[in-house]
């Protein structure tokens, strides 16, 4: 999960990291109401996933309250690169003397925790480490060592940070540290952390990635979630515990494993070119259960996407068996059925592996019209394809 | 011979106790696995029945090891346990942990295997959330299905669990020596190269299929690995190539992120290294085919 900046600055700020006075604001009148709290210049901010606020006019200086709820006004419901501003973070301001960089993160490659610090701030860390690679230090964690006094001031002096801020800096990135872990994070990025006239050093942005595996032993992550921006069918999927992306093709994809589904939503696209320009249109893994309820409430996900045309039930029967499917879908016809939802669009089925000659004849018996069953995964996308296109 | 897991392996089951652990216990024993235990410190001293095969159960692995010579283990406990299960076998120094558990927070595991490092790396760690070892016809380590394929003399390792079980069952005529499912998390213990140098060394393996999806640059290290070190013939499959950007598709792992982790840079980077690379699982199969029939 990706949290807002907002969110990112709060979070900093109950770790008692540095970070400006503010509040985030729904309504011009609530970022109103934020900016006579703080008094004087205030800066609004559009609160969006997605880097370019400023060039796209989403950051704005305002002087007193009347020009702050003008500027939320403005920025609120702007569409900045396809997404839409819901909120804006009012903040006091800063006078930045100069602007650094500072981060923990996930390094897959090499199964470590990564710090990367910078002098040369404000801007695309990739671009200062491509122009400026001497200016850019990494050094890698080890989750089982973390970062201590010693290790943060020897990553600041090899940063080579000004020695007026060092002890600053090595304070933060200590409690940063800590946040990171604290919070199972896998990314907090400063960017800029800054020195502010008068010396003291802000954090003044917050990108911040927490790891969706921790999030049973972080009951208040839930809270930071993002119900405006998750997709209706995402979000209802969600709540029923099935693993489902929407996209934004016409033939649905019900699957069991993430690389089955993975790559039968790439075969249907290959066969979608050859019959004319159609694409999947979701990811729904049903996992390896795959009982008649969790195909019931994965089938009715999928037809309740109005762009859905066709469905492609892809399953090998690995500790499932293949008539236990084939009796889930029956199942799940009947259960829709009683919901009211009646299918009313083809499925294309195909199974595979354990016990699927009876699932084939359990399907066949049941003299669906509804129901085609085709043998190839290959060959099932092709005929789903030409339904979606029909 | 295949590796890692033979039929002389002897294998506990961390967990063995639990829903999964005890329906997968089973499992295993049928396919032939030389189950010889299992922990659980509150249930030590205990024997568990299944359908006839009495499994002692023993409060933790090094006490495990000590009485019944295990060098294996299996572990099924809950995601919030995984990280003191895997903590206990690396510090009882078995061989192999296949940890199958799926959902385990990413800062675990890399604690864990920081800790496996800091200790000399006694333990091949395989996973987590993997779908297992198997080396059809001697020994099953984890939940891959045994009964898809008999012995042969492909290699196959894999991100992910069901692919690898349909290309098993594509390829089950010729049947292999070992499947690896290393696991879509995107800290994982054992890596495509791990499995590819053992492929390499082991002489009852002749070809092998390595399946591979988005997220990462784990797929273009490895072809990396098989350019500089592996002779033997080497087919890939990547999936995602119409994921989307920024979209995890299922696992922690699978996500394209900027311009990296994309299938296509997999693709070229794999047949830039003389990997023969399928469109579809079938296809690949279909390649796999044609290299063992021209051997």
């Amino acid at each position: 999960m990706d949290l807002y900046e907002y969110q990112g600055r709060e979070l900093f700020a109950r770790h008692g990291l540095p970070v400006l006075d503010g509040g985030v604001a729904d309504t011009p009148e609530e970022a109103r109401a934020i900016a006579e709290r703080l008094g004087g210049r205030v800066v609004v901010k559009a609160q969006v996933k997605v880097g370019g606020r400023g060039k796209a006019g989403g950051v704005k200086l305002a002087d007193g309250v009347d020009e702050a709820q003008q500027r939320a006004q403005d920025i609120l419901g702007m569409d900045i690169k396809g997404h839409t501003v819901h909120k804006v973070m009012v903040t006091t301001t800063a006078d930045i003397e100069e602007e650094y960089y500072f981060s923990y993160l996930l390094d897959r490659a090499n199964r470590t925790f990564l710090c990367i610090a910078s002098t040369a701030g404000g801007m695309e860390i990739e671009q200062v480490a491509h122009e400026t690679p001497e200016k850019v230090v990494r050094e890698p964690i080890e989750a089982t060592v973390g970062v201590d006094e010693a290790k943060a001031r020897d990553i600041v002096t090899r940063a080579q940070f000004p020695a007026d801020v060092a002890d600053q800096v090595t304070a933060i990135a200590v409690k940063l540290w800590k946040t990171f872990v604290d919070e199972d994070a896998t990314l907090v990025e400063v960017n800029p952390l800054a020195k502010v006239v008068g010396g003291k050093v802000l954090l003044l942005d917050a990108k911040v990635t927490f790891d969706d595996n921790a999030t049973f032993r972080h009951s208040d992550h839930e809270a930071w979630a993002d119900r405006s921006a998750v997709d209706p069918l995402e979000q209802r999927a969600k709540e029923r515990d099935l693993n489902y992306v929407k996209l934004d093709g016409e033939v649905g994809i019900i699957g069991n494993g993430a690389g089955l589904v993975m790559s039968t939503l790439d075969v249907v696209a290959y066969a979608g070119e050859e019959v004319g320009g159609v694409r999947p249109a979701n990811f729904l893994d049903i996992g390896g259960g795959a009982s008649a309820e969790v195909m019931a409430n994965g089938l009715e996900i999928v037809l309740s996407d109005p762009s859905v045309k066709s469905v492609f039930v892809n399953v090998f029967g690995g500790i499932t068996s293949c008539d236990a499917v084939a009796n889930g879908i029956l199942q799940a016809f009947a259960l829709l059925g009683e919901r009211g939802e009646a299918v009313d669009k083809p499925l294309v089925v195909r199974l595979d592996g354990n016990n699927a000659d009876e699932g084939r004849r359990i399907l066949d018996g049941a003299n669906n019209p509804l129901v085609e069953r085709v043998d190839t995964m290959d060959g099932a996308a092709r005929r789903a394809a030409e339904l979606a296109r029909a | 011979m295949a590796i890692w897991l033979t039929k002389d392996s002897r294998v506990i089951v961390q967990g063995v106790t639990g829903s999964e652990g005890s329906r997968h216990t089973r499992r295993m024993l049928r396919a032939g696995t030389n189950i010889v235990g299992g922990t659980n410190p509150r249930k030590a001293g205990q024997q568990v029945d299944f359908d006839g095969v009495k499994v002692p159960v023993f409060a933790g692995v090094a006490e495990a090891m000590r009485e019944t010579g295990a060098d294996a283990s299996v572990i099924f406990v809950p995601p919030a346990f995984a990280r003191s299960a895997m903590t206990e076998a690396i510090d009882a120094q078995i061989p192999l942990a296949v940890v199958i558990t799926e959902g385990i927070p990413v800062h675990d595991t890399t604690a864990a295997w920081a800790y496996n490092v800091a200790r000399g790396s006694r333990t091949r760690i395989v996973g987590p959330n993997c779908p297992g070892v198997a080396s059809p016809g001697q020994s099953n380590a984890g939940i891959i299905p045994a009964d898809i394929t008999g012995p042969g003399r492909i290699g196959l390792v894999s991100k992910s669990g069901t692919l690898t079980y349909q290309m098993m069952y594509e390829l089950r005529d010729i049947g292999f020596s070992t499947c690896v499912g290393i696991g879509g998390d995107p800290v994982i213990g054992t890596t495509h190269i791990d499995a590819l140098a053992a492929f390499q060394n082991d002489p009852d393996t002749d070809a092998i299929v390595m399946i591979g999806e988005i997220g990462g640059d784990a797929e273009e290290r490895a072809a990396e690995f098989v350019k500089a070190n592996v002779t033997k013939p080497v087919v890939g499959y990547i999936a995602g190539f119409t994921a989307p950007p920024g979209k995890t598709m299922g696992h922690a792992g699978a996500i394209i992120s900027g311009s990296s982790g994309t299938a296509e840079a997999k693709k070229v980077a794999l047949e830039a290294a003389g990997v023969k690379v399928g469109k579809t699982p079938s296809e690949t199969a279909r390649l796999m085919r044609e290299v063992v029939t021209a051997r």
